[in-house]
């Protein structure tokens, strides 16, 4: 545990060693702002909620989170300090939840960051404060999953470019998996349960369900069972080079 | 303290590392010596629980690397090939990361880090990001990762690659010191490094150990070792040459390059002493000596000789 924290530490602050945290933060605001105001038509709707903000939220992952998940294994790959790391004596779970745990709790900041559109909406109206702190949980809880999958991706290359895009693709493809499109695949030769299976599992489907307000346990369970199973892969994964 | 058994390592089918076995005791600085590409570095890696090996493993004060890979971890300071450490990161910040995973916090900390700044000296680059140093400096912020818990088990890939002479004395310095408690490996394809720190060498190439002994034993080996290095006055004719190579114990006569055009080197029968034989030959022809010095033997000469051969085709087929 003690080294998870330390593993944290390390990570959370190479984040903010370099302008990534700035320019992250900032183009995450600028585009959540732009999309909620200008896209979500937030002051014509007339009423007093985030819902056109956390409409947007799992596209500006699509987009962002990979930038924030390609570096965790890539970049120790490229400049040889895996070999540092791995050579350490911890735990491969230790060194996977201290990476992502770092990746999470930046996401969790820059989602902290928005609550100028918390006091925006306040100071316009009367919101159901709830339903935004449960958009806010799930939200975050959304981030974990696309960093999750992001981290895995970052764990097969020593490629940066190569992790953002496949982690935009994979996760853009997780976040529609419900939709006509990707269903549309599957429909007239997969079996009723798969078909079932795919519709159930995509990121807006669950997400959306959060931010009506309701915090269901399947929910909750869903998204902290994909960042379980990625981190997984994930130390599977960096076990398998070893090998290699 | 350092027990590899039998290391065998392969990448589809090349073989890189070829059963590797050597334990190295407490006080013993072993030098890795191969050229590019031999398995040094992967065997290393194999060591320190980077590489899982095909077969075999590695002992580290009783812990085996590939069952018990964190108790083994704890014993040994790493230095990897190339010396990586995270760019962004000041040494001072650096070196607290690694003491906090080596289980130090707090004064602990402190100390451990202000013990090997000063050992290592760095204390002028602590809070300069890494990737602004120099090359040496970068190699000893990575020397000083490797000794902050005063390891049983030091691995150091090239120590002193990209040092300047005054460096690299140092860094000699440095493990000589750590010598009597620690095992020490390091690879290095300076010989004169092996010469200087070592007290055993090893000698790999394709995956194999081709030669195992203390670096006076190898130089034995080398066609130099108890030759002897004659000046004569007047330079020497064809006549003292063919007297001196007459002489029972002498196999070769050759012309010494170097400054003094006229020296010879006199080469001996078997590596056995032939300086008094070609002393009183000196004195009764009356030849004018102005320099006369017997070589040790050069490991560079053995080196050369020992990796240069290809492995036989009968021993390839045998192998296979």
């Amino acid at each position: 545990m003690r080294n998870v924290l330390t593993i944290f530490r390390r990570e959370l602050a190479a984040y903010f060693a370099t302008p990534l945290a700035y320019v992250f933060i900032v183009i995450f605001l600028v585009m959540a702002g732009i999309l909620t105001f200008f896209v979500g038509n937030f002051f014509e709707r007339g009423q007093a909620d985030l819902q056109p903000f956390f409409t947007f939220h799992p596209w500006l992952y699509v987009v962002l989170i990979p930038a924030l998940s390609m570096r965790l294994w890539a970049e120790e790959r490229r400049i040889g300090t895996i070999e540092l790391f791995l050579t350490l004596p911890i735990r491969m779970t230790e060194a996977v939840a201290g990476k992502f745990l770092a990746a999470w709790c930046f996401a969790g900041i820059a989602l902290i960051l928005t609550f100028p559109f918390w006091i925006t909406v306040n100071f316009l109206g009367r919101p159901d404060n709830g339903v935004i702190l449960a958009s806010y949980i799930g939200s975050w809880l959304m981030a974990g999953a696309f960093l999750a999958v992001g981290a895995c991706i970052s764990a097969m290359t020593k490629n940066q470019v190569i992790a953002f895009v496949v982690t935009a693709a994979l996760t853009f493809v997780l976040t529609v998996a419900g939709s006509p499109i990707v269903l549309g695949v599957f429909q007239g030769w997969a079996p009723e349960w798969l078909l079932h299976g795919v519709a159930q599992s995509s990121f807006l489907g669950h997400f959306s369900a959060i931010t009506r307000g309701v915090i269901d346990l399947r929910d909750v369970v869903y998204f902290l069972s994909i960042m379980i199973a990625f981190l997984a892969a994930n130390a599977i994964l960096i076990d398998l080079q070893k090998a290699e | 303290m350092l027990e590899i058994r039998r290391l065998v390592k392969s990448f589809g089918p090349l073989v890189a590392v070829d059963d590797v076995s050597f334990t190295v005791p407490q006080g013993e600085v072993l030098g890795f010596l191969g050229p590019n590409g031999a398995g040094k570095s992967t065997t290393m890696k194999m060591i320190t629980g980077f590489v899982a090996p095909t077969a075999g493993t590695a002992i580290i004060c009783g812990h085996d690397i590939t069952t018990q890979a964190i108790a083994a971890k704890r014993h040994i300071g790493y230095l990897p090939e190339g010396a990586p450490a995270y760019p962004d990161m000041t040494p001072a910040d650096f070196l607290d990361f690694i003491a906090h995973i080596r289980g130090f916090s707090g004064d602990e900390a402190r100390r451990r880090i202000g013990g090997v700044v000063e050992m290592i000296r760095i204390a002028e680059v602590m809070h300069q990001p890494i990737e602004t140093l120099s090359k040496g400096f970068k190699r000893r912020v990575g020397v000083a990762q490797a000794l902050l818990h005063d390891p049983d088990v030091v691995i150091l890939d090239e120590p002193t690659d990209g040092l300047d002479p005054n460096q690299k004395y140092e860094m000699r310095r440095v493990i000589t010191t750590m010598r009597p408690n620690k095992a020490i490996v390091i690879s290095t394809h300076l010989l004169e490094e092996v010469a200087a720190v070592c007290s055993r060498a090893i000698i790999i190439a394709h995956g194999r150990i081709l030669a195992d002994g203390t670096p006076a034993e190898l130089a034995q080996r080398s066609r130099h070792h108890n030759a002897v290095r004659l000046g004569i006055a007047g330079g020497a004719d064809a006549n003292v040459r063919a007297e001196l190579a007459a002489l029972p114990g002498v196999a070769a006569v050759e012309p010494g390059v170097g400054a003094a055009g006229d020296g010879l080197i006199v080469y001996p029968r078997g590596g056995h002493p032939v300086v008094s034989e070609i002393a009183n030959l000196a004195r009764d022809r009356g030849w004018s000596i102005t320099g006369l010095q017997v070589e040790r033997g050069r490991l560079d000469d053995v080196f050369r000789e020992i990796t240069g051969a290809r492995p036989e085709p009968a021993a390839m087929a045998a192998a296979a």
